[in-house]
């Protein structure tokens, strides 16, 4: 059943409508994230959720409570923001204890949990410090450890890592997800950052234009993509212009060049044009045989970029680029090369619409 | 030494010249009351005033309720706009600096005659009522600087998320403004409340036609009828209004204190 249900939700500021029929259905405990560009309409559906938008039409329930017309300090929901926003006049202990202060916990019950909380986020000596006096990562820390301090329903992470440097960010991740774990608290987790999403959530919900383009766990976003949004936005991926040429088989040409969908082209037309899009990995520089689609073309460009190397491969419109690991006994090849490239015909994605669209 | 530097210590020089001149010239006059000698004679005759110390107390009171009345006033109004009304600073704006523009004498023939003893609302017809008017019209000549200080304040904290977290931590309005927003705009708050008192303690118009007696109508009476006394009281009025700007410097260099990153920070 789930815990935090976000039913028919759409949000329009004047003519602008930012959020458009939201549905989503969160089981208690789970880890989910909305993933999109800026201006998507992940940031105001979480503020939905914590009561500081009202929604313009749509329900939000929380554990089978209506919250929809409750002010933010009613609906028992953590909140951890992009800047922190930790209180620059108190000490990091009473920046953990605030909620439990304002909610006047005696003293007795808010000095243990505030030091729980400091040893949770392992910074147990630093309860006496500023906010000022701590780094970027160690405020996040203590955002976090204020938010879980008064054991919310539900957690909103928005944007929470964006302001810190790459190393941070990847460490700070996981302590929020084995924190997260540990607790077992129903989780939203706001980022335009698509590793960010896939490491750490259960299921992601990737949004465009104030609408969900698909659903779905880390496996299934990645591995197969609804549309060409999903797909170009979620991790690198080649993207050609194919044409149909029978879709129960699942042929299709691109740039005069036969090859084959394992899945076939549900729902099209022989002749029409559809995107096809292949993620890097999915591309091997070789001669396969076997039912391998293959293709050649001229070597367009090579990029050394360390343990890896990729390389473009020009066809005649289309392009693809694959990830090769550096071998020091067989040096990349030249650019202008004539090339072959492989790859199954299962990973190759039939996208929904035309190219370009 | 580069040519522009030494333009700009010439034009240091000649400003502080321009200030600092007649000021050691009014204190020099004011040493010398005793005939042949400097001294502070007129220090000790108008300290010792009757009539001095109570202009001068009943001031400071007063500057003390307009300072209160002030922050009731422009902190939350001040904070909700950052908030919630955005769009009409501008027009706030422009209502805090009518003081700046209107006369004061023009201001308070107006209270005159709104609350005049015949009016509905005969805020002149006592003693106590007209103090409260005249505390009312110095809140008026200070908003132009209180509302500054407290925009600027709020403007160098994140109101909106502390605001936001706040209270999706629980509180309310009132925890909010007074545990979270008041705390972070303190210096801002003391830095409005001692150009209020400066403003207040030197103020004669308003008080002089309300008939009051505060310590600018008794600067101008001594100013009128005595030779250096005027120049002592010039002196004594430019130490409060430094004592306050040193005040605030104090109060400000424990803030900046608080909000300067320690050093090791730990990345």
């Amino acid at each position: 059943m789930a815990f935090l249900e976000i039913e028919s939700v759409r949000k329009s500021f004047g003519a602008q409508h930012v959020v458009q029929n939201f549905d989503l259905a969160i089981k208690r405990g789970e880890f989910v994230s909305f993933l999109g560009p800026s201006g998507c309409g992940k940031t105001t559906t979480l503020r939905m959720v914590a009561g500081f938008e009202a929604p313009s039409a749509g329900k939000i329930r929380i554990d089978d409570k209506d919250v929809t017309q409750l002010r933010p300090n009613q609906r028992h929901v953590g909140m951890v923001f992009q800047s922190y926003a930790l209180f620059p006049n108190m000490t990091v202990a009473d920046n953990v204890g605030f909620g439990l202060k304002v909610a006047k916990k005696p003293a007795a019950e808010i000095r243990p949990r505030v030091e729980e909380m400091l040893r949770l986020i392992k910074l147990p000596a630093l309860g006496s410090r500023y906010p000022s006096q701590l780094s970027g990562g160690q405020q996040q820390r203590v955002a976090l450890a204020r938010a879980l301090a008064v054991k919310p329903q539900v957690l909103l992470l928005d944007e929470p890592l964006s302001a810190l440097d790459a190393k941070i960010r990847v460490s700070l991740r996981e302590e929020i997800r084995t924190v997260q774990r540990e607790l077992g608290i129903t989780t939203v987790y706001v980022t335009h950052d698509q590793e960010e999403a896939l490491s750490m959530s259960d299921r992601i919900v990737v949004m465009n234009e104030g609408k969900v383009e698909q659903i779905g766990t880390p496996f299934e976003i990645y591995n197969f993509p609804r549309t060409r949004f999903v797909a170009s936005f979620v991790g690198t991926l080649n993207i050609m212009r194919g044409r149909v040429v029978d879709p129960a088989a699942g042929k299709i040409e691109v740039d005069g060049q036969p090859i084959v969908a394992a899945q076939g082209v549900a729902g099209a037309q022989a002749g029409e044009q559809r995107a096809v899009a292949l993620r890097p990995e999915a591309v091997t520089l070789d001669q396969a045989t076997g039912d391998r689609n293959r293709m050649q073309g001229l070597i367009e460009e090579v990029s050394f970029l360390g343990a890896v190397v990729r390389i473009r491969v020009r066809f005649k419109e289309s392009a693809i680029s694959l990830d090769t690991f550096n071998n020091p006994n067989v040096p990349p090849p030249g650019r202008g090369q004539p090339a072959t490239v492989s790859f199954a015909r299962a990973d190759l994605l039939v996208l929904e619409g035309a190219p370009g669209a | 030494m580069k040519q522009s530097k030494i333009g700009a210590w010439i034009a240091l020089v000649v400003g502080a010249l321009y200030f600092v001149v007649p000021l050691i010239g009014t204190f020099e006059f004011s040493l010398r009351m005793r005939r042949g000698a400097y001294s502070f004679d007129a220090y000790r005759v108008v300290l010792t005033d009757p009539r001095f110390q109570a202009t001068f107390g009943y001031s400071t009171v007063l500057a003390f309720a307009t300072i209160v009345v002030g922050v009731v006033l422009v902190v939350p109004t001040a904070y909700w706009i950052q908030l919630r009304l955005p769009r009409l600073r501008p027009i706030v704006e422009f209502i805090t600096l009518l003081p700046l523009v209107i006369p004061a004498i023009v201001l308070v023939f107006g209270y005159l005659r709104i609350y005049g003893s015949s009016s509905l609302l005969p805020m002149t017809s006592n003693e106590r009522a007209t103090d409260v008017l005249l505390m009312f019209s110095y809140v008026t000549l200070a908003l132009p600087y209180m509302y500054r200080a407290v925009d600027t304040g709020l403007r160098s904290i994140d109101v909106r998320t502390l605001t936001e977290a706040a209270e999706s931590l629980g509180a309310g309005w009132a925890t909010i403004l007074f545990k979270v927003i008041f705390p972070n705009v303190r210096v801002a708050v003391l830095s409005g409340a001692f150009l209020t008192f400066a403003i207040v303690i030197g103020e004669f118009t308003m008080a002089s036609l309300l008939d009051r007696p505060a310590f600018g109508p008794y600067l101008q009476l001594i100013g009128a009828n005595r030779a250096y006394e005027p120049s002592a009281l010039a002196i004594i009025a430019f130490i409060v209004t430094w004592a306050c700007m040193g005040l605030l410097q104090v109060f400000g260099r424990g803030t900046k204190a608080l909000a300067a990153p320690a050093p090791g920070r730990v990345k």
